[in-house]
């Protein structure tokens, strides 16, 4: 169980740090793009400024990728040692995306001078390119452990193993494209929000401009988000349904199954307490047909349930998140058409202080739903989370320490980058 | 073509132990020079550091991808030691970002540095416990023996702790070698050449107590080092260097200098898995773990073959162009 814990601090942290890293170069080149387009200063600044966070962010995930490299073998080496040369090829791949990514930053940062102008931008766009690269190997990594292929599995070991069946597994696309716009999502959300804070401050022309970058991106991802995360969960009916289940708490197998709102799972007397139930939609998101069948819970023993509570309420927070963060993709739409005014408006800029950290709660939510849901397998139907745990006692305390190094680590950061923001805000108010 | 993939490893260990090492090593030198020559050092040293890890990494896949078994077992006795060098990974790295990015000038980047200092001697001294753990072949595989005998007795001992101390001495010394060759001010060259020179001297002499703590431990280390040709050759043509060195040293020929000092490094490596070869780990219960027993499929390995060299064909060009925009460069624009 501390293992788990473990795995989910370090993991849950590193994530933040790699969607950030993946999808903040995409903003510092638009940036820069537009400086090169309109001439305008602030762009520039903003593309430098945003650089700097990208270089900080960065440093700090491939710190915390390094770690979990290692970690994979010191709390799981049965699963290791089995699952390495089948899902290895991925993180192979990742490492030369990871190594690009690095080269091309290096690049961008140390070459506002030295580099041309459009060979500049160009290496920014590496930057994005392999950053999303890389984040879609590692997914599809895990995405092997909720469907495994590739692979016979005879008295339990892996036989006839091929690497690129097992990359290319049923479940990697659904979960990298959700993956990916949700990272886009996340981020742009949190940087909107942050500058918002600013701007409510000081009305300072690069705030605003930060914003309809950042925004821009999220809101079409937040638009594309509900259409991938249906195909994944279609995805996952079809390979896992007991996960399904477990994100609806659906325990009774049914024909015109409803769709379950919020409410409490009681998993003694296999029931949901105060939920809104929707009949008929559950099949129809499961399988496109509101008559079909919908696998419940009972199906499968106990024991190879996942905990039904938690994957069921990270669901739902994941999903209202969603909806509500594609409510204000709608709005923004809306102002960049027609009503320009509400962008001054405070109602507005609150809205989008609120939405801040609510891309990553989701994105920690899916991961956990994606997690815990597979639980009490490593790699579904095949091995169990138990048993490819280290021999190791005690492995509590070295839990403890890295989740105590990753809570320090995460204020040192924060704070970093508040005086990273202070001193862009006051070099500006300086200037006028 | 196991064999390719475990050559690419040893190769990508090399890379990290020089220009990791150099990396570590800046933060060990830092400690030990004082006032202006520690920024000197965390100047000339600043470039190395972005993409270090990557070789790490290197090593890691092609460990959990092609020879599983050694990833895990590894993994499993020296726990602790890797934590423990984790540990000290995160706070240096960060120490280092912080320090190169907080505005404040004063109290945080004395505490950043500080950190960044010692956890760079904490991070070398348990890489150090932690190779010579793999080295002396303590290693258990029976995990009902109890917790000291198989979490902490592998690596807890004294031909670990000089290994740790020697990789201490090593890593600043390539550190050493890195900054003399890149100042360029007078009296600082005199300075950092005398340092250089002096955890030469300590290199060597700690390298002879290894082979005395290997004695005592009972781990024929010298023994295994005659009875393989390419180790004596290594260490013939490493001592045979070190005058060249000194020469160098003296006359200040930045080029050389590296050459040699990366020519040495790349000795000692490939001496020590001379050695090794074909065990991959050493166990006290005489079930070494060899390559024939731990790589994995042959169709898993060539898959691995392609991805690396296809990876090296992108990065190589890449690293070229890098070094071709900085190379004419002193302080780098931001």
């Amino acid at each position: 169980m501390a293992a788990r814990m473990q795995m989910a601090v370090s993991l849950g942290f590193h994530i933040v740090f790699a969607c950030i890293g993946m999808v903040m170069p995409w903003f510092m080149f638009v940036a820069e793009w537009k400086w090169l387009r309109t001439k305008n200063q602030v762009y520039l600044d903003l593309a430098k400024a945003w650089a700097k966070g990208v270089a900080i962010f960065f440093a700090v995930g491939a710190v915390s990728g390094t770690v979990l490299s290692f970690e994979l073998g010191m709390l799981w080496p049965t699963f290791m040692k089995h699952a390495g040369p089948i899902f290895g090829m991925p993180f192979s791949w990742e490492g030369t995306a990871f190594f690009v990514e690095a080269i091309a930053l290096g690049l961008f940062l140390y070459g506002w001078k030295r580099l041309n102008k459009w060979v500049h931008l160009y290496t920014g766009m590496v930057v994005g390119i392999s950053g999303v690269l890389s984040g879609i190997f590692v997914v599809s990594a895990n995405a092997w452990m909720n469907a495994p292929a590739g692979f016979d599995w005879i008295d339990g070991q892996a036989f006839n193993i091929d690497p690129v069946k097992a990359m290319f597994n049923k479940a990697w696309f659904s979960q990298a494209h959700h993956m990916t716009i949700a990272a886009f999502s996340a981020t742009g959300f949190a940087v909107a929000g942050v500058h918002a804070v600013l701007y409510m401050k000081n009305k300072l022309e690069i705030h605003a401009k930060a914003i309809t970058i950042a925004l821009a991106f999220a809101s079409v991802a937040a638009f594309i988000q509900p259409i991938s995360g249906d195909l994944a969960a279609k995805n996952v009916a079809k390979l896992q349904p007991a996960k399904l289940a477990a994100f609806e708490s659906h325990f009774k197998t049914e024909e015109k199954a409803s769709l379950i709102i919020g409410g409490i799972p009681d998993v003694e007397n296999r029931e949901v307490k105060y939920a809104i139930k929707l009949p008929g939609f559950l099949s129809f998101l499961a399988h496109g047909d509101f008559n079909a069948e919908v696998k419940g819970l009972e199906e499968f023993p106990e024991e190879e349930w996942p905990p039904v509570p938690i994957t069921h309420y990270s669901f739902q927070l994941m999903v209202g998140i969603g909806m509500f963060l594609m409510l204000i993709a709608a709005l923004f739409f809306a102002g960049t058409y027609k009503w320009k005014h509400w962008f001054e408006k405070k109602w507005w800029l609150r809205l989008l202080t609120i939405a801040t950290p609510l891309g990553f709660i989701a994105v920690e939510a899916g991961w956990i739903v994606t997690e815990v849901g597979r639980q009490p397998w490593i790699i579904y139907g095949i091995m169990k989370t138990k048993d490819s745990l280290t021999p190791m006692p005690g492995i509590q305390y070295t839990f403890y320490t890295i989740t105590a190094v990753y809570v320090i680590l995460t204020f040192v950061v924060t704070w970093l980058l508040s005086r990273q923001i202070q001193l862009l805000q006051s070099k500006y108010l300086k200037n006028g | 073509m196991a064999e390719a993939n475990l050559i690419i490893l040893v190769i990508c260990l090399m890379l990290y132990v020089l220009l990791g090492g150099a990396d570590f090593g800046g933060g060990i030198l830092e400690l030990l020079s004082r006032g202006k020559a520690s920024k000197i050092v965390s100047r000339a040293i600043a470039p190395v550091w972005e993409a270090n890890h990557v070789w790490l990494i290197l090593v890691v896949v092609i460990l959990f991808v092609g020879f599983p078994s050694v990833y895990s077992t590894v993994l499993t006795a020296l726990h602790i030691p890797v934590l423990l060098v984790l540990l000290g990974i995160i706070a240096r790295g960060s120490a280092f970002t912080f320090r190169h990015y907080d505005i404040d000038e004063k109290t945080p980047k004395a505490i950043y540095s500080a950190i960044f200092r010692y956890s760079s001697v904490f991070t070398t001294f348990f890489l150090g416990i932690t190779v010579g753990g793999l080295i002396l072949g303590e290693i258990s595989l029976d995990y009902q023996l109890g917790f000291y005998a198989v979490y902490i007795h592998p690596w807890l001992n004294w031909f670990s702790v000089s290994m740790g101390l020697f990789m201490v001495l090593l890593f600043a010394f390539l550190a050493g070698i890195f900054t003399v060759s890149e100042i360029e001010d007078k009296d600082y060259i005199i300075y950092f050449t005398r340092m250089t020179k002096r955890l030469m001297i300590s290199l060597v002499v700690m390298g002879a107590i290894v082979f005395a703590t290997a004695k005592v431990a009972g781990h024929p280390l010298l023994k295994d080092f005659i009875n393989s040709p390419i180790s004596v050759a290594c260490i013939v043509i490493a001592t045979l260097a070190l005058p060249a060195f000194w020469y160098f040293l003296n006359k200040n020929k930045g080029n050389w200098l590296r050459l040699t000092a990366g020519l040495q490094t790349t000795l000692i490596v490939t001496g020590w898995f001379a050695i090794q070869f074909p065990v991959l780990v050493k166990t006290n219960s005489g079930h070494d773990i060899t390559i024939q027993a731990a790589k994995a499929p042959e169709q898993v390995q060539m898959f691995l073959l392609i991805a690396l060299i296809v990876g090296v064909l992108i990065i190589f060009p890449a690293m070229g162009f890098l070094y071709k925009t900085f190379k004419f460069s002193e302080e780098p624009d931001s």
